[in-house]
């Protein structure tokens, strides 16, 4: 019995050993350790033993089939390991292929600068204005001290519908509207922003349609340095916090004084970025303010400028055209 | 406004200034100078010569033999090619060495074998604009006048060193129209000394020539003054002022009207001289066009007239539309001999409408409509008498005759300091205020004990009414950017897009995340194109502007579709095929013919799919772009995103430019919120593009329709019990009406039903389809049983065999 003992533990541990396939190692726990296997065949046979062999021989047996579980397990964590590693190696992927992500599209690059102004005068406590793009003359004009007539009028040509109604020819239309809808509360702190309409051809630098923003500041005791103040705060955030910035003396009916404001491009040199200035007194009588109380400033700013200069985009019709190649290169603004 | 230096330097003393030094400034203080050059061309080494001699060339017929003198010791043999050249002409030579505009070198060279020592020049080639010259001076060599010096440089003759600056004005600064306007703000903002002509109000006469001067309206012409002048002879300008004028960049055409441009360029007041021989009533008489009336002006154009052109006329005839451009038929010609000088007031709103209306724009319109200065008319006059009298021989033929209404009115404007330290947020010393106005010639009196400045406003610079225009003259020669800059300010608010500004952010960024680009078009469109798409909101027409520049853009959009598709269509030219665009603007949409309150503007949201949304992938299949259901599942992402709920999609065969039997109409509360369709497919061919789905959205609609309310509802803590339902029905069983049936029916228990196939061919039967649905059924409180489920998926199948035919797949 010893000897059968000792020569199935040394016949099945080499088996186990040179096995190569889990499907083996299977086969083998059956042959060996199963009910109908070679150990438990030994182990019946115990019966015709003698009471003093049959403890050593039961030992024996225990012991030898501790010893091929043992050998079991260790070589089917081993096979294991090694057909994790052989299934791991076959399904190693090129990972330099293009990856399958969904392509984000492009935000429109006016649409993107007027969002970020925003942005900067909601952090001021400004608020966004709306108003209508087909306006009176009254609005676009004469609210703005531009009466019938005025000359500055030929500045900005403009579409007219009817000869009271037309495209209007700047957001400044707006600042009328939301006076009288304030009805002379302070503080007004506001932007405008929106399409606006003169008769230019289209060419490189001008465009028929184009964007503008307004803004608007009315309460007691605000001065130029107050209107110094806010375009700085715009200009560093739009273009950075060194960009240089010259104010102009200029004109325009509905400020006074007006201020012309350039900023100063490494290349280009002196750029005018916007228009601005002390909202003329008769604007605010005419919206029903006390010019004499209540002082105010306003702005006007060319988007397509603006994002002309921080993309370095060298032709107006390039934010018209909505040629893909081109706007699709604002993915990440 | 063209600033000579050499000129502006006699009225202000300018030394050690330059013209780039006065461009800075200029910009610094409120005008913007554009640009500043040089008359010279790139011109060196002309001289003036004298042709003393002119032979034929022995071997050649075009060519000329010329001895001309430039002032050497010896004449230069120079071979001209032009047939003008004459002995005794003094002309420009271009000798050894000179270079000229283009390039050109000259160099002593032969000719057809004879040597020639520089060249004969043509105007043309000196790089002297057409526009300055005469038709005369257009051909051949530049023959000079009289007054050029033999050996003296050309540029020196020609006023070519001269530099100009050009001057940008805005409307109110029309006081800079006349060199003595510059000369005061130039003196102004350097502080320097100014130098202006002496000119005497009125130069009388023994000569007693009567005009009879009728003005219709005072208030259209409040002051008309006229001068006759006699025995003049017709002829060229001295040189020096011709260049002056060219400087100016008016063309010298006679002495006559040279004179009367010098003395508008000089003072801003413009001038016109009749010839007097044409008015044979010896009156003028100033007053309005009637309507039918005609005239032709200077520039041999017959132009038709309203009935409030101002006009001057002599009681009979019209001599010319006033302060706009006088008539041929009172013209000065090389024989007149007397004229009549005329120097006026009209009024500004008149002469703009008038040069608006006929398109005419002259030197005189641009300075009498936007104000000449009244104490200016009869020193002008004078000036101009005098230096007829100097450059064309002219003897003085009248006194000064003068119609005029009331006085010229004194303006005085105050400011008080505390109110200009307030607006402009600095402080500033009463001395410096008062320097500036002594800087600017402003006569102001300062009331030390109200701190207020009166200030007498001098009539050339009517811009100046109120108290903030002084603020502004005050601040501009102060200069801005000595003011300093501060922060608000008062109380403060919360700054906020309002729900329309949040909503379109919301759906911008949504599209864009879901891989659509955004576009921007125009909202003017060509008639055609305005009709091509139905729109959401019905317009009884399309908004057309009066007069608009191309058909192209004429009238406003009342739908985004039209330029979205052309946006698509450029791309698609352009090899842009696969596409995925959307647009948010503005439609105008009227119930009115014709205007008479402003149209309605309606927020749009309109997208595109073309070609293929996911084109060009290695690992998947592409996703096509003109498919309906990719454009209704991003439609039903945007209903998710921002919470609308409830939106019904139903088939809709009736929209302008859609497939009828691919397009759906999105109601909400029976009211459509937008329209989903593919591109009717004969639009798409005429515009080249394959499959395309559009969707547009109206906004404001979409707005309304979001329900704001967001509450946690509970997670679920039961399982849910999922069964499958294939059926095979009719194939124009509509999918939402099986649906629909089977949330009547299954009620409660139903959490949610998703569709996964759809098959329609052979093996499901002729008209036939089959479609599957996967059941979830699950109750709130508790474990559904096997026998729960079983009882009321029964009951779906059995209610859409009954309703709608429908088989149990097996």
């Amino acid at each position: 019995m010893r000897e059968r003992l000792e020569s199935l533990r040394t016949e099945a541990l080499q088996e186990i050993q040179s096995a190569t396939e889990m499907e083996l190692i299977k086969e083998l726990k059956v042959k060996y350790l199963g009910k109908k296997g070679e150990l438990t065949a030994v182990l019946r046979g115990m019966g015709s033993l003698s009471a003093e062999e049959r403890p050593v021989i039961g030992g024996l047996a225990n012991e030898v089939r501790a010893a091929l579980e043992t050998a079991f397990a260790q070589k089917s964590e081993s096979l294991e390991t090694e057909e994790l590693e052989a299934k791991l190696q076959s399904e190693t992927i090129d990972v330099t292929l293009p990856g399958a992500s969904l392509e984000p599209g492009s935000i429109h690059p006016l649409h993107s600068v007027i969002e970020q102004i925003e942005d900067i005068f909601i952090g001021m406590g400004f608020e966004i204005a709306e108003g209508p793009e087909v306006e009176l003359d009254h609005y676009n004009f004469e609210m703005l001290n531009l009466p019938k007539d005025h000359p500055a009028r030929d500045m900005q040509d403009s579409f007219y519908i009817t000869p009271e109604i037309l495209l209007r020819t700047h957001t400044s239309s707006v600042q009328g509207r939301t006076l009288l809808a304030k009805e002379g509360e302070v503080p007004v702190r506001i932007i405008m922003p929106g399409k606006v309409y003169r008769r230019d051809d289209d060419d490189a630098t001008h465009s028929h349609q184009f964007t503008q923003i307004e803004g608007l500041v009315v309460d007691r005791g605000v001065s130029m340095g107050e209107l110094k103040g806010v375009l700085l705060q715009l200009i560093q955030k739009m273009f950075g916090p060194d960009t240089e910035v010259r104010l102009r003396p200029s004109y325009f009916p509905f400020t006074e004084p007006s201020v012309e404001v350039d900023i100063y491009h490494p290349e280009k040199g002196w750029l005018e970025i916007l228009g601005a200035g002390m909202v003329h007194p008769r604007v605010l009588e005419k919206a029903g303010y006390d010019s004499e109380r209540y002082t105010g400033f306003a702005f006007g700013l060319g988007v397509e400028r603006v994002a002309m200069l921080k993309y370095d985009i060298d032709d107006i019709r390039h934010l018209y055209n909505n040629d893909l190649r081109f706007l699709r290169q604002f993915k990440s603004v | 406004m063209l600033v000579s230096y050499d000129w502006i330097s006699e009225y202000v003393d300018l030394t050690g200034i330059t013209p780039e030094m006065i461009a800075d400034e200029l910009n610094r203080t409120g005008i913007e100078v554009e640009v500043i050059y040089t008359r010279d061309n790139g011109v060196s080494h002309v001289v003036v010569g004298h042709v003393l001699s002119v032979e034929k060339h022995p071997e050649a017929d075009k060519l000329n033999i010329t001895q001309v003198d430039v002032g050497s010791s010896e004449p230069l043999q120079i071979v001209c090619g032009a047939a003008n050249v004459a002995a005794g002409q003094l002309v420009p030579v271009a000798i050894k060495g000179a270079n000229l505009p283009g390039g050109i070198k000259i160099k002593d060279t032969k000719l057809r074998g004879v040597a020639s020592r520089g060249m004969i020049c043509s105007a043309k080639e000196l790089g002297i604009p057409d526009k300055f010259l005469t038709e005369h001076q257009k051909q051949g060599i530049l023959v000079l006048g009289r007054d050029a010096v033999i050996g003296q440089d050309i540029k020196e003759h020609l006023g070519m060193n001269d530099q100009v600056v050009e001057l940008e004005l805005t409307p109110n600064r029309s006081d800079c129209l006349s060199m003595m306007g510059v000369a005061y703000e130039l003196s102004a903002i350097f502080n320097r000394e100014l130098r202006l002509p002496e000119r005497t109000e009125a130069i009388s006469s023994t000569e007693k020539t009567r005009v009879e001067i009728t003005t219709d309206l005072e208030e259209d012409c409040p002051f008309y003054a006229v001068q006759v002048v006699k025995g003049i002879q017709v002829g060229p300008s001295p040189q020096w002022l011709q260049n002056r004028l060219i400087s100016a960049g008016i063309r010298p055409i006679n002495n006559v009207v040279d004179v009367t441009n010098y003395v508008m360029i000089e003072t801003g007041q413009p001038l016109h001289a009749f010839d007097l021989q044409t008015i044979p009533t010896g009156e003028i008489v100033v007053r309005r066009s009637r309507a039918g009336e005609t005239v032709v002006t200077l520039d041999g154009v017959t132009r038709a007239l309203d009935d409030e052109t101002l006009l001057i006329t002599d009681g009979e005839q019209i001599l010319g539309l006033a302060g706009v451009m006088g008539g041929e038929s009172s013209e000065v010609r090389s024989h007149t001999t007397t004229v009549l000088l005329e120097s006026a007031y009209f009024d500004p709103t008149l002469i703009c409408r008038a040069s608006r209306k006929l398109g005419l724009r002259s030197e005189a319109s641009n300075r009498f409509e936007k104000g000449i200065d009244p104490e200016r008319i009869l020193p002008a006059l004078s000036g101009a008498v005098q230096l007829l009298q100097e450059v064309a021989g002219a003897q003085i033929g009248s006194d000064v005759i003068v119609e005029r209404s009331g006085e010229i009115e004194e303006v005085t404007v105050s400011l008080r300091h505390d109110r200009l330290m307030k607006v402009l947020g600095t402080s500033i010393s009463e001395e410096q205020v008062g320097d500036i106005f002594r800087r600017l010639n402003f006569s102001a009196h300062f009331d030390a004990e109200k701190k207020v400045y009166h200030v007498q406003v001098p009539t050339r610079r009517p811009d100046i009414q109120l108290e903030v225009d002084l603020i502004e003259e005050v601040a501009r020669i102060y200069g801005y950017d000595r003011i300093p800059t501060t922060l608000p300010w008062g109380q403060q608010q919360p700054g906020r897009l309002t729900d329309s500004q949040r909503l379109r952010r919301k759906l911008r960024h949504l599209l864009i995340d879901l891989g659509l680009s955004e576009v921007l078009t125009y909202s003017l469109t060509s008639s055609k194109r305005g009709k091509e798409v139905g729109s959401l909101t019905p317009s009884t027409g399309l908004v057309r502007l009066a007069m608009p520049m191309s058909s192209e853009h004429a009238v406003l959009r009342t739908t985004l579709l039209p330029e979205l598709i052309q946006t698509a269509v450029y791309n698609v030219k352009h090899g842009n095929e696969d596409l995925a665009i959307f647009e948010m603007s503005k439609v105008y949409v009227t119930q009115e013919k014709k205007l008479t309150e402003l149209p309605e503007e309606r927020l749009e949201l309109a997208f595109l799919l073309t070609g293929d949304l996911r084109s060009a992938r290695w690992n998947r299949q592409a996703l096509p772009g003109g498919d309906f259901y990719v454009a209704k599942g991003i439609v039903q992402a945007i209903f998710e995103r921002i919470g609308v709920a409830n939106v019904e999609i139903q088939a809709a065969s009736h929209h302008e430019g859609f497939h009828p039997g691919r397009t759906a109409e999105l109601i909400y509360n029976g009211e459509v919120l937008g329209v989903l369709g593919q591109m009717h497919p004969q639009l798409a061919k005429q515009q080249d593009l394959k499959d395309t789905v559009v969707v547009q959205l109206d906004l404001e609609r979409l707005q309304q329709a979001i329900q704001a309310d967001v509450r946690y509802q509970a997670i679920p803590r039961f399982p849910a019990v999922t069964r499958d339902l294939a059926l095979v029905v009719d194939k124009n069983v509509e999918a939402g009406v099986l649906e629909a049936g089977i949330h009547e029916v299954a009620g409660e228990l139903l959490e949610s039903v998703r569709l996964f196939d759809v098959f329609i061919g052979s093996q499901v039967g002729e008209g036939k389809m089959s479609i599957a649905y996967s059941l979830v059924y699950r109750a709130a409180d508790r474990t559904l049983t096997d026998a729960e489920v079983t009882a009321t998926h029964s009951k779906v199948v059995e209610h859409l065999q009954t309703t709608l035919g429908a088989v149990l797949r097996s």
